[in-house]
């Protein structure tokens, strides 16, 4: 490779890369001078008069956002651990077994991504009225599976498609119960593929709106409803706060799994099937 | 040390019409190293799983010492089996795998460093303990799966190909360390192969099995001195078969008269003799000897193959070169077949 090719390829992907981080800060930059602005309006670049109402708000008792909070993550973390429960074993399944109607499990495994929440969830909501799960966190927390549940399923069909089963004989003829085994050998080879698809399952969650609204019955209100909510009452500061609260984890998670996100694991292999 | 007996052991997989193993049944003495031989798909596998407790037989029994050993789970069998692809887990350091029979066994922690150490020793990989099994070379991955094995004293060792992803040099230091080990420590050995060098160099007594179904279970000289059958014969590098019928001692070819080694079998039958056993003769003195044509010589080094026809028959001899240098192919010569080398198979 020449020099001066290498300092194109080093530009470009520097380029790229600032544009990217435009692209992403760029839209929350209006948010964080929205929640210490005291009023802003049109000509003005900045706000006027800088407050921190706003704030004094959002962790005041009164608001509900620290509760709101609360639940969310609540909400979010259960429907994390019911999709990594159920999508570990569904991905081995699928990554590993060859099995009649394969296909068509993988279709009904993705038809969450591909048909619109709304509709299914207006059939669900009569199913779960008559099992009395609407208006309630844990009817809430079953309907956030249909969206977290393809991408862990993905994510470890991927993961066990690379995956040995050898491994697990070996412990056992080396002498490891069948709990131990998956503990210290099944577990430690997919531990990538949890991490990744559980952080996909909980963002997934934690940005669920129509879901929660239509099965929460305005009952749970998660963050996503409550922003909402100052959204469209016209309160731009108290909402600009809130949604400084809510982007928190999707940025924290980003940091933590860039490297898994590489595309060269084998974690996001199974994405390719999307 | 522990006796291992397969009695009539039998798989047929879900959907296959031919069963994989067909009525296997074996006696394995205590502290013998015993070689299952066939072809890759010849079930030889599949028994190894069967006696590990990793596959259920369709019928049949395995018993250690006179017990039936079925019912137990392959952690509480006392057989541990090293794979052909070593397995190493891969996030354990080295001294973590070699231990990781021990912690399942609930031994504690300085007592497995101890253990670990000196197996490790053992299979003179001593100082590798930290690294992590992909730093390591085949030949070394294999000692510290084979070391992970015996650190828990099976009763029986399981080996499948234990030779067969090693470079020729290292092939001879790992057969040397696999029988010093196994003969130190009395333990009851069986490995799989589809190479008869391997069995041969190896083992105390091979199975051969072809088809599913055992052939002949005997110690490895007898493969090449008294094979059962033609396939057995062909198995082990035979090459020289002539049909006829066999009285009194003689037999009787389109070769004329042969002497066999005795009188015991009569009727039809097949005469087999090694390449290896075949001598050129200068005249007909000697009993046995016959007219030949060299028809394509080959020169390994070490030794030539000749390719011959004697009569209708293709024959195939390997002499030591400087038996043969001069001998140029389309010549006529004479070969003895030594009437103490011939085997006859008999239907």
């Amino acid at each position: 490779m020449s020099a001066k090719e290498s300092i194109g390829i080093r530009s470009f992907r520097f380029l790229t890369g600032a544009l990217l981080i435009i692209w992403l800060v760029l839209p929350l930059i209006p948010l964080a001078i929205w929640s210490f602005a005291h009023g802003w309006f049109f000509p003005n670049l900045l706000p006027a008069k800088w407050s921190m109402r706003a704030w004094e708000y959002t962790f005041s008792d009164t608001a509900g956002v620290i509760d709101s909070l609360w639940l969310t993550i609540g909400i979010s973390l259960a429907a994390t651990v019911l999709s990594i429960l159920i999508g570990v074993p569904a991905g081995r399944a699928l990554g590993m077994y060859k099995f009649r109607g394969k296909e068509f499990v993988e279709l009904l495994i993705l038809a969450p991504i591909i048909v619109p929440g709304i509709a299914v969830v207006l059939g669900i909501h009569s199913v779960f009225i008559s099992m009395g799960l609407n208006n309630t966190v844990t009817g809430v927390i079953l309907v956030h599976l249909i969206p977290t549940l393809p991408y862990m399923i993905l994510v470890m069909s991927g993961i066990f498609a690379n995956y040995d089963p050898a491994f697990e004989s070996q412990a056992r003829s080396l002498g490891a119960s069948p709990v131990k085994t998956f503990w210290y050998v099944t577990l430690p080879a997919i531990m990538p593929g949890i991490i990744v698809g559980g952080l996909f399952a909980f963002l997934v969650s934690w940005s669920q709106y129509i879901l929660t609204l239509l099965i929460g019955g305005g009952r749970v209100v998660t963050l996503p409803l409550l922003l909402f909510n100052f959204a469209t009452s016209g309160r731009n500061d108290i909402t600009g706060a809130i949604g400084m609260i809510y982007i928190l984890p999707g940025i924290f998670i980003l940091l933590l799994t860039a490297r898994h996100l590489s595309g060269r694991s084998g974690a996001v292999g199974g994405f390719g099937q999307i | 040390m522990t006796h291992v007996s397969i009695q009539s052991l039998t798989k047929v997989y879900p959907g296959a019409t031919e069963p994989s193993l067909d009525r296997l049944s074996l006696e394995i003495e205590s502290g013998e190293l015993t070689a299952l031989l066939g072809p890759s798909g010849c079930g030889k596998t599949t028994t190894m799983k069967m006696i590990a407790g990793l596959l259920e037989p369709t019928s049949g029994d395995v018993t250690f010492d006179g017990r039936s050993v079925l019912n137990d789970k392959p952690e509480h069998r006392g057989v541990v089996m090293v794979f052909q692809n070593y397995l190493l887990f891969p996030y354990m350091s080295v001294a973590d795998n070699v231990g990781f029979g021990l912690k399942m066994r609930k031994v504690d922690k300085a007592e497995i460093d101890r253990r670990v150490t000196a197996i490790l020793e053992q299979v003179k990989l001593p100082d590798l303990g930290k690294r992590k099994p992909s730093e390591l070379s085949g030949g070394q991955q294999q000692r510290v799966a084979l070391a992970r094995a015996l650190i828990v004293q099976p009763d029986v060792l399981l080996l499948d190909e234990p030779l067969s992803n090693l470079d020729a040099h290292l092939r001879f230091e790992m057969r040397d360390l696999i029988r010093s080990l196994q003969q130190e420590m009395g333990i009851t050995t069986i490995f799989v192969t589809h190479d008869q060098e391997e069995a041969v160099v190896l083992a105390d007594k091979v199975a051969l099995i072809l088809d599913g179904r055992m052939k002949q279970y005997d110690t490895p000289d007898a493969f090449y001195k008294r094979p059962i059958d033609e396939s057995t014969a062909r198995f082990f590098g035979g090459q020289n078969f002539i049909q006829g019928y066999a009285e009194n001692g003689i037999f009787e070819s389109s070769l004329g008269k042969l002497e066999l080694p005795d009188h015991s079998a009569n009727g039809k039958g097949t005469l087999t003799f090694r390449p290896e056993n075949i001598r050129i003769a200068t005249d007909y003195s000697q009993p046995n000897t016959v007219d030949a044509t060299l028809t394509d010589r080959l020169y390994l080094g070490t030794q030539t193959r000749l390719k011959l026809t004697l009569g209708n028959h293709n024959i195939e001899a390997i002499c030591n070169p400087i038996d043969v240098e001069g001998l140029t192919p389309g010549q006529n010569i004479l070969v003895t077949i030594p009437a103490d080398v011939v085997w006859l198979l008999t239907s």
